[in-house]
């Protein structure tokens, strides 16, 4: 029981009867912070905001792309779940996200996952990272859903546990949407697997902190087999036209889903215990609140049921019809004529909201002073370490284990900036997912702008135009004030950049108490943002001896929280790099310019790494050498570590051929953007200069072994 | 000309297999659920990949056991063209359609890759198109990929010629480097890689026409027969 003095007191109040046990499981399951959002709440009215393409009511996004198609988005963690039983928890995680999509009435059409791990040299680190991966894989790829990117990213704040955080989006026709509509004497029907003892209390585990002797018994168990057949099931359905209303079955069970979709509805809904069909012989606080998976809520007219019968047959998934629409706002439990529970719809929906204190956690200021450090001058030397850290290396290790092709829409695979997925209405979609933990606890405002803006970035070198984006804020234990803090820093973060660059946020979620017996993780807000391509994506070409490297954007001193400090000083001091707007709009207009007019040959936007680890991957990608003019790169006085290794935001660096250098460079000029030539493509070696002095030299064909392979050792080495 | 797709709980590549044959040859295939019965005048059967049954006990191994699959048995003997793909391969060898077994990856895990197969039996319906040492470029996506034959039954594959497609490089350690097979009679192919998936220049990086062939080889017979 995780319910508050208060709320029990405010609960008796509002009843004025005696509490059920069947009814006080319903409310502990739906006031849990996992599924009442009653910290959050109150401050994310302001992020969700909308424009003329966006469509409300669902479990997930909604953007209208044209005038018949859509598309659906959503992003989900499991992260409890993950820690304890990786892979299921994982598993798990990628059904839930589906679903989302389903209940919408899309079908889903690809998967990005996010995973965040403790630190690499940890065995544990490695079991949960390869267990994940596992569980991620296994799923998407028996229900045939592509894995086509994400991200991966390893933090000593994350010891014994993990951040799977996965992205689902989905494809439809705006008229099969579900409509949402229910009337009186309306049908129930509970569709999908047995519902068991497995995952009972699984929100409660989720809406607290981590501790070691957790039951397993809140874990639920993935079967990606029977998910196969309910989406079939269901969109077979809504080809039918059977369905008036639905809601999948994730946190809080049977208690959230028919409380909320009631709500939504603004009817009550009666349900018989006795009439769902279940795995073992269970108590109705079981029933009510087990998590058991693949399990979905449709609400549907009576004269419907002979068609869903004859459908759900042909797929052998089982239903059963567990209650009735009622008009009286009410929601019931009954076993057979005996009544276990009757409460206001509204008063389960509607827990009592908290106010959170919030307060500068003490780091912060100590974090403003860069701590002073020894540069190592040997940077050849440092590159290499750091594009072998398994946050840069290639990450070949883990999409190679993912089906990233079936669907056949997958037009660019994974290991780019961004994935590129062809619709049926001759466009295209981009998609990106990006975190940066250690920035945004330095600045969990600029941050968070940060992961933003990088996510954009991403889908601007695909050629696509970014329509909407969701978000994921997962942090620490909110009675922490210092953590409450950098949460509605970062919820301010985002809600200024959706605004600015009107790209609406369509959905997303929060995660609270990811703490374990080490501490809260740092904050992480993850950014999913989709973008659409009208005409052709933007197929890199192979770069030649003879082009020319250009660089568009400042360098800053801004390594607070970078990839260097972290991975070479253990620090995290220093500035955090911060976007102006302005010259991030103007940027990602230019890109889209140039890439229209076919002037660029490949390109990258500058991130993690910063332009080193930039430069070094387009030249990896290929296999050919570069050299590199430091003193040609617009700066501000940097030495020459912090210039190759800054993460200053609104960076791109472009191949482009002799033939199209004057045109590129007479566009740029046009708009009086900030870039120089700052390197010649050649040869077999990437070589960063300083007047006539090599600062980096290194093989190429020699680096990029290193960096395909990294993950793969670190993995072969700790089974 | 029928094209019939077969479609068991948990396929996962039906649609993407009639897309190919719809969209880019424009044929009408048709979806046979594994309850429906097949028509006899059907002229070229395809089991699509996914994870049928989920893959448990062994992938492939419940669907064999399909009463679809007793049709089918019966259709091929009647030298019906049947490709096989992935899991569609790994059921006709469950069926005893297809000789030999595969086993688990070598690296235990699911790989999902673009390699290149070479073409080595240009007398089957779905390569007649296509010529000897033909290479093309696909991708794979399986977890029990290994194609393995003990001595014997190598010898016969080899001496039959029922060897269709071989890796280029040893990427799962194969027996011969196989990646797909025939029958005795050359009318059931099997095949681990995808060549739905590499039959459209958009989604294939490196050149689509040879995987296309693999269709357009079914077709070509029977335009010239009707």
């Amino acid at each position: 029981m995780t319910l508050t003095n208060n709320e029990l007191t405010y609960l008796k109040n509002k009843i004025d009867r005696i509490i059920t046990s069947t009814e006080l499981q319903i409310i502990n399951a739906e006031w849990s912070e996992h599924c009442s959002y009653k910290s959050s709440k109150n401050h994310l009215q302001a992020l969700r905001n909308c424009n003329n393409t966006t469509m409300t009511g669902h479990d997930s996004g909604v953007i209208k792309i044209d005038d018949d198609y859509v598309i659906t988005l959503h992003i989900e963690s499991h992260n409890h779940p993950s820690a304890i039983e990786p892979f299921g928890g994982s598993a798990t995680g990628i059904g839930g996200v589906v679903r989302d999509i389903l209940s919408s009435g899309t079908r889903p059409i690809a998967l990005l996952n996010g995973l965040r791990f403790g630190d690499v040299n940890n065995a544990n680190t490695k079991w949960i990272f390869k267990n994940v991966v596992n569980g991620v894989g296994s799923y998407g790829n028996c229900i045939g859903v592509p894995n086509v990117g994400g991200e991966l990213e390893f933090n000593s704040c994350y010891n014994d546990y993990a951040l799977v955080d996965v992205m689902c989006i989905g494809f439809g026709k705006q008229k099969s949407l579900i409509h949402n509509r229910a009337n009186k004497n309306d049908l129930v029907i509970l569709l999908g697997n047995f519902t068991g003892r497995d995952g009972v209390g699984g929100s409660q585990f989720a809406s607290d902190s981590l501790k070691s002797n957790d039951i397993v018994s809140a874990i639920q168990i993935p079967n990606p087999f029977i998910k196969k057949l309910i989406i079939e099931t269901i969109l077979e359905l809504i080809h039918h036209n059977c369905i008036k209303a639905m809601k999948d079955l994730g946190g809080g069970g049977l208690s959230c889903a028919i409380s909320e979709i009631a709500d939504s509805l603004s009817v009550g809904i009666t349900i018989d215990i006795n009439k769902i069909h279940t795995k073992q012989t269970m108590i109705p606080e079981e029933i009510i609140t087990s998590e058991s998976q693949e399990r979905m809520l449709l609400i549907i007219d009576k004269n419907n049921l002979k068609k869903v019968n004859q459908i759900c047959t042909k797929f052998d998934i089982p239903y059963s019809i567990i209650g009735t629409v009622t008009d009286n706002n009410m929601f019931k439990v009954t076993n057979n004529n005996k009544t276990l529970a009757s409460l206001p719809i509204d008063l389960v929906v509607h827990p009592p909201l908290l106010h959170r204190n919030s307060s500068v956690p003490h780091y912060i200021h100590e974090l403003k002073n860069e701590k002073k450090y020894n540069p190592n001058n040997n940077l050849t030397e440092i590159l290499i370490q750091m594009i072998t850290h398994p946050n840069l290396a290639n990450k070949n290790w883990i999409y190679g284990q993912y089906d990233q092709e079936v669907g056949i829409r997958t037009v660019i695979k994974p290991g780019y900036d961004a994935a590129v997925l062809r619709l049926d209405n001759k466009k295209y979609l981009a998609v990106s997912m990006d975190g940066n933990p250690k920035h945004c606890y330095v600045n969990p405002y600029f941050g968070a702008i940060g992961c933003f803006d990088e996510a954009c970035r991403n889908i601007i070198c695909t050629g696509a135009t970014p329509i909407g984006m969701v978000d994921h804020l997962q942090f620490g234990n909110p009675e922490n004030p210092e953590v409450f803090w950098s949460f509605l820093q970062s919820v301010y973060g985002i809600k200024d950049y959706s605004q600015e660059f009107n790209i609406p946020c369509i959905g997303g979620k929060v995660s609270f108490y990811n703490e374990t017996r080490h501490g809260q993780i740092k904050p992480s807000p993850v950014i999913g943002v989709i973008g659409i391509i009208d005409h052709e994506p933007f197929h890199e070409q192979q770069i030649c001896d003879g082009d020319n490297l250009i660089m568009i954007g400042y360098t800053k001193d801004e390594l607070g929280g970078s990839e260097y400090f972290y991975q070479i000083f253990d620090s995290y001091s220093g500035k955090c790099p911060q976007v102006k707007f302005q010259t991030s709009k103007q940027h990602m207009n230019i890109v889209l310019t140039l890439l229209k007019n076919k002037l660029i040959k490949s390109i990258t936007d500058c991130s993690k790494g910063g332009l080193a680890f930039a430069i070094a991957k387009l030249c990896m990608m290929n296999q050919i050498g570069c050299i590199v003019n430091l003193n040609l790169i617009p700066h501000s006085k940097l030495n020459n570590d912090k210039l190759l290794f800054s993460e200053s935001h609104s960076r791109f660096i472009l191949a482009v051929s002799n033939h199209n250098l004057d045109q590129t460079i007479s566009i740029l000029n046009s708009q009086c953007i900030l870039f120089n030539i700052i390197g010649k493509f050649n040869s077999n070696n990437l070589i960063f200069k300083q007047n006539n002095l090599h600062v980096i030299n290194l093989n190429i064909k020699t680096l990029h072994n290193k960096w395909m392979t990294s993950i793969n050792k670190m993995m072969s080495n700790g089974k | 000309m029928n094209v019939g797709i077969v479609v068991f709980p948990g396929s996962n590549c039906d649609r993407d297999v009639k897309h190919v044959l719809d969209k880019t040859l424009n044929t009408n295939s048709k979806f046979y659920w594994h309850t429906k019965r097949i028509p006899n005048n059907i002229d070229v059967i395809i089991i699509p990949g996914g994870f049928t049954y989920g893959d448990y006990l062994r992938p492939g191994i419940i669907a064999s056991h399909s009463p679809i699959m007793k049709h089918i048995q019966k259709l091929a003997q009647q030298k019906i063209p049947i490709l096989g793909i992935c899991n569609g391969f790994q059921i006709l060898v469950e069926s005893n359609l297809l000789p030999g077994t595969l086993l688990k990856n070598t690296s235990l895990n699911f790989m999902c890759q673009w390699i290149n197969i070479k073409v080595t039996n240009t007398k089957t319906p779905f390569t007649t198109k296509l010529q000897l040492q033909q290479k093309i470029p696909i991708p794979i996506a399986n977890g029990e990929g290994r194609y393995y034959a003990d001595k014997k039954t190598l010898t016969s594959l080899q001496k039959n010629n029922q060897i269709v497609f071989r890796y280029e490089n040893n990427i799962n350690n194969s027996t011969y480097n196989i990646a797909g097979i025939c029958n005795k009679d050359m009318n059931v192919v099997g095949m681990m890689p995808h060549p739905e998936r590499a039959s459209e220049s958009e989604i294939n990086p490196i050149d689509n026409k040879p995987s296309l062939l693999i269709f357009k080889s079914i077709l070509k017979q029977f335009t010239i027969e009707n």
